[in-house]
């Protein structure tokens, strides 16, 4: 589904990204870790196409073509969907005219008709119910004064209702209180299917237990330096990221 | 607040509104140029009486006298009033029983606009009073107001009818000697509307107007008064498009509105009239004189939405002038290009107890220059006025200018008087978190710029918002890279 090959990336007179390979198959779950400063957000704003970044060589193919070329929206379209570290705010736009409008969009961007109102009426109940999420807190502007919670459950229900090929939670769990991550993260396996993928960015094995990805990724400078199973999570949690900076240098 | 099915469900609802064309209607249309005579031959044509004619002769002498303004915050090659024709009708004589007899060209211009009159007699009962070039051409829904006593017609039409309600009131709150704009529209007012509401009446429908300008070179004058007898209520809605053109097309109108004791009177416009090209040639301009009055216990509020003309120049104001009165005014100004927008309010507090909110959200893109001026003015004997103004400002790029003119008098101890503003940016962050959900940089700032504006769009009318919300995504079209 995503295939990152080399990929360079940064901003004007810094290098962040150094040389990213990564593949990931529909079905699958990948976890990204790494210390704060070493790419992680950076990586997902690349594959989500924020332009901000530039990318100075390498490729980013996903379902078989490069999308380097595509504008944010387009990937979206195409089903790439990134759950932001830092959701931003959109003052008097609500939750539901803002998931309204990104769902008619992508499909105008198909070729299709608006959403009928009553189908867009049983998705938003059935995925509030889904998500635990109270169906005020929709009529509420987005993000504007919500929780750090809040804010990411907001993301996942976005995600529930836009049902992306490929999406990428920057440390969605981060914020989350115990039961939130819980559902949260129910919420995620719902929705996973052998045809779609997660990429999870976290810094806790916590999550990991919920959400259980087929592979672990160590992201330390710009480049990932590990990879392995589930248990390279643990083996994480217990001996912090100098066991892996520790194991370069050697 | 719960927030119901209901409340999603319309939240889901969208409706498209189309814009721009002109319809080529054959018009009869005086020589250009201004003197007594054109005013005489304006008001014989009109088939007025003796006093209207004089009353036109008084405010044109008076204009004579009179000096363009030049202290707004706007730049624009001054009109020739010596070059505009000051008449155009239709030359197909209106007053049609049925829908049928009118002219097919015109219907079709009216389904362009989105109000075509089947349409708008099954929607939402909104009677539509169809200013077009200057002479109302057909007027709905009549019966069901007349049965009420309610008068709604054209202003030719009542001052024929109606001329103790018209004589009574016209200028009362707007004189004819006021300003520049509003003596030259005195003298040469061609059409407009008129409306009175009875004692005790509560008004069934909104009632509309749509203004067009369609004659090149045509200035159009348009006077609008509307009478809310004691303890009445209307709501009244005004809205326009303009064709493209690469011609200057002044606009000078006037608009009074009274409201007696107990009444109150919405008055709800959508302007976007032909703003110029992307580099500003050609364009409306628009100076008018919009003002309210307010006796014991009365409301009036004025909500507007202006995305159009290349200039504006535009104060609703109230006189709060009995007790406890009340006076509203909530703006959404876009300025795009090279438009330049000079629009505010001003509340004169006379009575005791008098209150008044003023909310206005200006946006500017472009090259274009946004500025809000309002006069808050307490007198002296309005014990314990009230006033709150919010004014926040959204700008796009870096060539555009927000300007805040806020100027506040009062002469009473007692007034409570406060002013809040804010000048913010719409981020990267916020666009890129929208691309990123599918939604196109010109759609997410659409939608920004909506949801900004959300609190005044609120103020209107449900069906008028749906096109107003449309009205600033058309006018943003293009403002980014
Ligand atoms: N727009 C930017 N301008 C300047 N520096 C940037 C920018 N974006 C990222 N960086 C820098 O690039 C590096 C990687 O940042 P990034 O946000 O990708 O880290 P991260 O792995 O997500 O960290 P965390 O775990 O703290 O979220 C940091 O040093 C950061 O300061
Ligand atoms: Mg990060």
């Amino acid at each position: 589904m995503l295939e990152i090959k080399n990929l360079n990336a940064g901003i004007e007179d810094k290098d962040i990204l150094k040389g990213i390979d990564l593949k990931v198959n529909a079905g699958e779950v990948h976890a990204i870790m790494g210390p704060n400063g070493s790419g992680k957000s950076t990586l997902s704003s690349v594959i989500a196409g924020k332009e901000e970044y530039e990318v100075n060589g390498g490729d980013i193919i996903f379902e078989g073509e490069s999308i380097l070329e595509l504008d944010a929206e387009e990937r979206a379209h195409q089903g790439v969907f990134l759950s932001f570290q830092y959701p931003v705010e959109i003052p008097g736009v609500s939750v539901t005219n803002f998931i309204k409008t990104a769902i008619n969009e992508t499909r105008k961007a198909k070729g299709l008709e608006d959403m009928p109102a009553s189908d867009m009426l049983k998705m938003i109940r059935e995925k509030s119910e889904l998500l635990e999420i109270d169906r005020k807190f929709l009529s509420r502007s987005l993000n504007e004064g919500f929780s750090g919670g809040e804010k990411k459950r907001n993301e996942i229900f976005q995600m529930a209702m836009l049902e992306p090929k490929l999406a990428i939670l920057d440390e969605t769990d981060s914020g989350l209180d115990i039961d939130a991550l819980r559902i949260v993260s129910n919420g995620v396996n719902k929705l996973r299917s052998k045809d779609n993928a997660v990429i999870v960015i976290t810094h806790y094995q916590r999550l990991l237990e919920y959400i259980v990805p087929d592979f672990v990724h160590v992201l330390v400078d710009g480049k990932i330096v590990k990879s392995g199973g589930k248990e390279l999570a643990l083996e994480l949690e217990e001996k912090g990221y100098d066991w892996v900076k520790a194991e370069l240098t050697a | 607040m719960a927030y119901t099915e209901d409340d999603l469900e319309k939240e889901l609802a969208t409706k498209e509104y189309k814009y721009g064309f002109y319809t080529d209607i054959e018009s009869e249309t005086f020589p250009v140029g201004l003197n007594e005579d054109i005013v005489r031959a304006i008001s014989k044509k009109k088939e007025e009486p003796e006093w209207m004619t004089e009353w036109r002769i008084e405010a044109f002498r008076h204009w004579q006298t009179l000096e363009e303004p030049e202290w707004a915050n706007v730049h624009y090659e001054k009109p020739n009033f010596q070059n505009i024709s000051y008449y155009s009708a239709p030359s197909k004589k209106p007053k049609y029983d049925s829908l049928d007899e009118v002219d097919p060209e015109l219907l079709d211009t009216f389904k362009r606009l989105g109000i075509s009159l089947d349409e708008q007699k099954k929607l939402a009962g909104v009677a539509v009073d169809v200013v077009m070039d200057s002479v109302s051409v057909t007027t709905t829904f009549k019966k069901t107001l007349a049965e009420k006593g309610i008068i709604f017609c054209s202003i030719s039409e009542a001052i024929k009818e109606h001329p103790e309600l018209v004589k009574k009131y016209i200028g009362t709150v707007v004189p004819k000697t006021d300003n520049f704009y509003a003596a030259l529209n005195s003298a040469v007012f061609s059409d407009g509307s008129f409306c009175y509401i009875p004692k005790g009446v509560r008004c069934p429908m909104e009632l509309s107007t749509y203004f067009r300008i369609n004659q090149a070179g045509t200035g159009q004058f348009e006077r609008t008064l509307v009478v809310a007898d004691e303890g009445s209520y209307v709501s009244y809605l005004e809205g326009c498009t303009a064709p493209s053109r690469d011609e200057n097309q002044l606009h000078a109108a006037v608009v009074e509105l009274i409201a007696l004791d107990d009444a109150e009177i919405k008055y709800s416009t959508v302007q976007n009239w032909y703003p110029g090209n992307d580099e500003g040639k050609g364009g409306v301009y628009n100076f008018v004189t919009k003002r309210g009055l307010c006796e014991k216990n009365a409301k009036i509020s004025w909500t507007q939405v202006e995305t159009g003309s290349a200039v504006t120049w535009k104060y609703p104001s109230c006189v709060l002038k009995g007790d406890n009165s009340i006076g509203e005014f909530y703006s959404i100004a876009v300025t795009n290009n090279f438009q330049q927008a000079d629009t505010g309010t001003k509340m004169i507090h006379l009575g005791k107890n008098t209150k008044s909110t003023i909310i206005s959200k200006g946006i500017s893109a472009g090259q274009s220059q946004n500025s809000y001026r309002g006069l808050v003015q307490i007198n002296g004997r309005a014990e314990n006025a009230r006033n709150f103004s919010q004014c926040d400002s959204l700008l796009m790029g870096n060539k555009c200018g927000a300007h805040t003119f806020p100027y506040i008098e009062a002469k009473n101890k007692s007034a409570k008087v406060e002013h809040e503003a804010t000048t913010s940016k719409i981020g990267e962050d916020q666009i890129f978190y929208c691309n990123q959900r599918g939604i196109d940089t010109e759609k997410a700032i659409a939608l920004i710029v909506n949801g900004f504006s959300k609190e005044v769009l609120n103020k209107l009318p449900m069906e008028f918002a749906v096109e107003a919300q449309k009205l600033l995504e058309i006018s943003l079209e293009g403002s980014v890279g």
